[in-house]
């Protein structure tokens, strides 16, 4: 026999899909099937189950780069003194665990006076600028579903970044207002490539590589009917910006989702700030929302955490005792490349894979902790590698969609016996760092 | 005037942050006095003297203070923050946040600084001999008030994101300027006297920007409105006048609408057309008949290499592309 699980939440991607049917064995302690989820949710859930190829106790890099195993004690007592002796810790990562974690890890970083960053740094910390300079005006992805007929994807890939995103929410679905469901929408896509999802667009824009912020300005003076200048405008006919205009402007409620090649292409924060006032502009004709396509499912909470606790979504420096807050100083990757940091600590995130080599170097030569249920890139660079439970899977907690509505992840199946789930980790070095510090 | 020399003793192990080091903080004090001010370098507190030697004597108000800075400070945050009056001088380069909040003194670094200089500057006067980063006379973050007094000279070249919210003062570049000059402007005055890159004035609702070596590409959303003789620095200089951004809300003054105003200076402006022409015009494009022969030809070549397809291009077409966009087209046809 086997056990069902019905609405379990999917901790994969921002859509955090919460439809999901799991079918375990009758110990709860292997998944045998999922259903409703898409092929890189369905994978995650399948390959944690299985335990043969997962490491289930810390591990420490030997001198000659091989790992032998600790316990979690040892791994506790080297956390809690690399981060209490450092002058100024960076700890990075908080995007794939739950609010509890974070919650907790915030505390420690207060208490050793370090630099907390999510994963916004190299992905939608753009975002949270431009919302600071000019505010946004969002919606939930229910509302898109239930009303939306005009939907822009700028810079961004559903079909294959956030697959069940379309279906559930922006093009297919049939919603109060939306009863004839794709038919009844109209799509534009502005990729600077064919993609999957451009397939699906009613109007293409094929905007040149890196000149989103003119495609954006461009239009945003077409709603208002003022004349723009030469024929082709960043890589688009002019004819073209001007019917997508036309388009934009007819619509009864329309939505703008963007990722990160409008985030992290050539203007950053200056597109999405062109892209937020587009959404202003296009209110005075009719109603329009955006949404940013957040990536890992608890990026989102990770920036309420942070600004519930210090103000600031990310990059916040806690060093001087009080919280300050400037891309560009405060950051992960600027501080790694300047050399500010003198120890790193990695929770849920894999920078020695994204970040500039010059970065990766520098954890790599800094006393480091990793925290991560798999192997990666930086559990490889770093001094000590913990790996702990699959949050989602293995543990349940909060988690915000890429609309900041909070959802519930579940427990599905017990970890491996004696294996720590992140939360647990970080109590216990916040209790050693407490005592470390008291001395 | 009192001049108080400071000589770095040593490069600090990680950055350090001196938001003391101004006349305001420094006046009326004696050098022992200024020696236990605190500097901060991540979670520790540190005195002044464990980095710097103090010599000489403060005045007895700001305005009667200078500030010397000897040795390397190329690793120290916050020097002549928020100063009032007085003078301070840096003899080599410094890192973040020089002058920044700065109201009013004059403030001269020898070499380059970091980014953040001058932001959300008030007043005084700020020269920089080198090169400066980004963010040079900008608003701090969230702050809709950029530079809204004072002077900014850089006689090197400027980074990105120059004078973000500007809306008073003067800030004047020798060298280059990277993109985003003046962002969000809603006044003050920009010259770049090198070239300025692209996106100039984007979203800018008030202000003058002066190029006086053209833009590389200006925004699509700026009209060219006439040509204007302009005096600068005693010279008189033709410069063609656009006005925008078309895409932002502007106010009416006497019933005509005040524009932000770019103004480019004749001459180069021809150069700097040739550049504005988009990329993709000077890319070759197949025409539909060709894309359909290609495709057909494509299926009976059967798994064919980037450089084949790209040989077929060349001898039947006579069209030379970039191995980039033959494979971009190989994987569009596939579709």
């Amino acid at each position: 026999m086997s056990k069902t699980i019905t609405d379990v939440v999917c901790p994969f991607c921002g859509t955090l899909c919460d439809d999901l049917i799991v079918t375990t064995d009758d110990d709860g302690k292997k998944i045998l099937g999922v259903d409703n989820a898409c092929a890189i949710g369905a994978e995650k859930f399948v390959h944690s189950s299985d335990h043969s190829h997962r490491v289930t106790r810390p591990r420490k890099m030997q001198e000659d780069g091989s790992f032998k195993e600790i316990t979690y004690e040892e791994a506790i007592e080297h956390t809690a003194t690399i981060l209490a002796k450092a002058k100024k810790p960076l700890m990075y990562g908080w995007s794939s665990t739950s609010c509890e974690a974070d919650s907790v890890g915030h505390e420690i970083a207060e208490l050793c006076g370090g630099i907390v960053d999510n994963t916004a740094a190299v992905c939608h910390g753009t975002t949270l600028i431009a919302v600071q300079n000019v505010g946004i005006p969002s919606c939930t992805l229910g509302e898109v579903k239930n009303r939306a007929d005009r939907i822009i994807f700028w810079g961004c890939n559903p079909a294959h970044a956030h697959p069940r995103h379309m279906s559930r929410y922006s093009i297919f679905p049939r919603g109060y207002f939306t009863g004839k469901g794709a038919k009844q929408r109209k799509i534009i896509v502005v990729d600077p490539r064919p993609t999957d999802t451009s397939t699906l667009a009613d109007v293409h824009l094929q905007v040149e590589q890196g000149y989103d912020y003119e495609l954006l300005q461009a239009l945003r003076a077409a709603i208002r009917g003022e004349p723009l200048v030469g024929d082709v405008i960043a890589g688009v006919p002019k004819e073209t910006v001007y019917e997508a205009a036309e388009i934009l402007k007819s619509g009864r409620f329309g939505v703008i989702f963007f990722g990160m090649g409008v985030t992290q292409s050539l203007g950053k924060d200056h597109n999405i700030d062109a892209a937020i006032c587009l959404t202003k502009d296009l209110n005075d004709y009719t109603k329009f929302s955006i949404v940013a396509m957040r990536g890992h499912f608890n990026v989102t909470g990770s920036g309420q955490v942070l600004g519930w606790q210090f103000g600031f979504p990310y990059a916040v420096d806690l060093s001087r005792g009080f919280a300050r807050y400037n891309p560009g100083e405060t950051g992960a990757i600027e501080v790694l490349k300047r050399q500010e940091a003198d120890a790193v600590f990695v929770l849920g995130s894999d920078p020695g894979a994204h970040f500039p080599m010059r970065c990766v170097k520098e954890i790599a030569r800094l006393p480091s902790v990793a925290i991560d249920p798999h192997i990666t890139p930086t559990t490889e660079i770093c001094d000590v590698h913990v790996p702990v439970a699959f949050v989602g899977v293995e543990v349940g907690g909060n988690c915000y969609r890429m609309d900041n509505v909070p959802i519930e992840a579940r427990k599905v199946v017990e970890p491996p016996e004696g294996m720590m789930s992140d939360y647990q980790f970080l109590s216990a070095v916040l209790d050693r760092v407490k005592e470390l510090k008291a001395n | 005037m009192d001049t108080v020399k400071l000589t770095a003793k040593e490069v600090p192990e990680l950055y350090l942050e001196a938001e003391h080091i101004t006349p305001d903080v420094f006046a009326g004090k004696s050098n022992q006095e200024i020696g236990d001010l605190s500097v901060h370098m991540g979670n520790q507190t540190y005195k002044l003297s464990d980095y710097f030697t103090v010599e000489g004597k403060a005045g007895a108000i700001a305005a009667e203070t200078k500030i010397v800075i000897a040795g390397d400070v190329s690793k120290v945050k916050y020097i002549g923050m928020k100063m009032t009056a007085g003078e301070v001088e840096v003899l080599g380069n410094a890192d973040m946040y020089v002058g920044a909040w700065m109201a009013g003194g004059k403030l001269l670094v020898k070499g380059s600084v970091d980014s953040f200089a001058g932001i959300a500057m008030t007043g005084g006067e700020l020269i920089i001999e080198g090169n400066a980063k980004n963010y040079i006379g900008a608003a701090y973050r969230g702050d809709w008030r950029g530079m809204q007094g004072g002077k900014i000279v850089v006689k090197g070249n400027v980074g990105s994101d120059v004078g973000s919210n500007i809306n008073g003062g003067t800030i004047d570049i020798g060298g280059n300027a990277d993109v985003h000059l003046a962002t969000h402007a809603d006044g003050g005055t920009i010259i770049v006297r090198g070239v300025a890159k692209g996106r100039v004035g984007g979203q800018m609702v008030k202000g003058d920007i002066y190029c006086l070596g053209g833009v590389e590409r200006m925004m699509p959303s700026y009209k060219y409105d006439h040509t204007e003789e302009i005096e600068l620095d005693g010279k008189k200089m033709n410069f063609q006048v656009y006005f925008g951004d078309l895409g932002e809300r502007h106010g009416k003054k006497k019933g005509e609408i005040i524009y932000g105003k770019i103004y480019i200076a004749t001459g180069v402006s021809e150069t700097t057309s040739a550049k504005v022409t988009p990329r993709s015009e000077k890319k070759v494009h197949l025409s539909d008949l060709q894309t359909n022969q290609l495709a057909s030809a494509l299926k009976e070549m059967k798994e064919p290499s980037v450089q084949e397809v790209r040989t077929y291009i060349f001898d039947n077409f006579g069209v030379d592309m970039k191995p980039s966009q033959v494979s971009r087209l190989i994987s569009s046809l596939k579709r």
